[in-house]
């Protein structure tokens, strides 16, 4: 019985460490983005690496999310015989919420697990220690340019998604099932207002920031975890911990931040 | 990967970016440094239940314009709404704006017909004959009532 009372503290114990030990993380890493040396190029590789290469698999789930909403926005309106409202349905159905949630999770499984590892594995074989030996601020040289560059190509990911997607709609639902082109296009013109375009791109910013902070935090912090094991395994099930983590957080701030501004 | 080849990939990356974002806020979101300048102009209606900001206005079903801000005048109990009306369309000062549904359960807007004078409207002019909007309820519960 103690000893169940114990784990309980010890639980929320390592709850409360964990959460001030991120707050840390993030207040030190986004201060040292405006510190000197500011590293142009590291940013720009960063960007190649979270963006550039994102690209093709951002176009092609665009593509077939567009699809999909044309092919049941059409049979669902179909019942109401009101086709025309397709366009405005499936250009604001992406630009609120689709875009930018399915850009952070692609870019999540892309590149967060991949920079959880890289920072995990640094961690492990002492070069984040090695860094600071020789004074280099770790949180500056490795997590700094990866939040400058998530902020960046989020939005312009995003933003890429919701086009493409548009044109799936399009290809969808004007080409394939034969709703009027004019209807499609002038009813999201006159549906979408900017305050959606807005509400598109703080998300995404919001969620390039939410990203980089939890699949570098759990890479960074590797040798704490309590998972109890260190090594290659250690790596393998920080990352998964990260994925998990960042995607589900993702989906709540999602709501959150939908409820907060729509309200 | 060498760097020019990196760099490049980063600028289109960007430039694609951009570009998309460009054609989203100005196709949608009527941000447009481009758009035709307009010249407001006010007009009364004792009610204009459903309309919104940022409607069309059109004239012979062309879109002239869109309706900006909406007040409501604190003394008269009426609603003041100010008309954008692009630069290229002169309305005589006797023109009627009137509140129209696009179909049954459509969105309102503003329909215009152009008078007979001579004499034009010009930027902050008010539009003297309106025409409120009509309320299916109003008139359904009309019908019902009158009926007995």
């Amino acid at each position: 019985m103690l000893k169940l009372v114990a784990r309980l503290g010890e639980n929320f114990l390592y709850l409360l460490e964990t959460t001030g030990r991120m707050g840390l993380f993030f207040g030190a890493s986004f201060a040292s983005i405006f510190r000197p040396p500011y590293s142009i190029y590291a940013i720009v590789r960063q960007i190649y690496f979270f963006g550039a290469r994102s690209v093709t698999v951002i176009l092609i789930v665009g593509l077939f999310t567009g699809m999909v909403l044309g092919l049941q926005g059409y049979h669902n309106l179909k019942q109401f015989g009101s086709e025309e409202l397709l366009g405005s349905a499936v250009a604001l159905s992406l630009i609120q919420e689709l875009g930018p949630v399915l850009t952070a999770l692609m870019v999540i499984g892309r590149a967060g697990s991949a920079i959880c590892a890289e920072i995990g594995i640094m961690r492990h074989s002492e070069q984040i220690d090695a860094l600071e030996c020789m004074a280099i601020d770790p949180l500056k040289f490795l997590v700094a340019p990866k939040f400058v560059a998530a902020l960046i190509s989020l939005p312009v990911l995003a933003f890429m998604f919701n086009i493409v997607g548009i044109f799936g709609g399009y290809l969808a639902g004007v080409v394939l099932l034969g709703v009027s082109e004019g209807s499609y296009f002038q009813g999201m013109y006159n549906s979408v207002e900017w305050a959606d375009i807005r509400l598109c791109l703080i998300k995404s910013l919001i969620f390039g920031v939410l990203i980089v902070w939890i699949t570098t935090f759990k890479g960074y912090y590797l040798h704490l975890s309590r998972t109890g094991v260190f090594g290659a395994e250690g790596v393998s099930r920080v990352t998964t911990d990260a994925v998990v983590f960042a995607s589900v957080t993702i989906l709540v701030w999602d709501y959150l931040i939908g409820s907060l501004i729509l309200s | 990967m060498k760097k020019t080849t990196l760099e490049i990939t980063v600028g289109a990356f960007l430039l694609a970016g951009f570009i998309s974002f460009s054609w989203l806020a100005v196709k949608m979101g009527d941000i447009n440094p481009f758009a035709s300048e307009t010249y407001p102009v006010t007009a009364r209606f004792t009610s204009i239940s459903g309309l919104k900001e940022g409607t069309t206005i059109e004239l012979a079903g062309v879109v002239v314009g869109k309706v900006g801000q909406i007040e409501l005048d604190a003394e008269e109990y009426e609603a003041v709404v100010h008309l954008n009306i692009d630069k290229t369309v002169e309305l005589t000062d006797d023109s009627i704006a009137s509140i129209r549904t696009s179909g049954i359960i459509g969105d309102k807007f503003i329909k215009l017909t152009q008078g007979g004078s001579e004499i034009f409207l010009e930027a902050g002019d008010e539009i003297d004959e309106t025409e409120s909007s009509i309320s299916m309820e109003e008139l359904v519960s009309k019908y019902i009532f009158d009926s007995e």
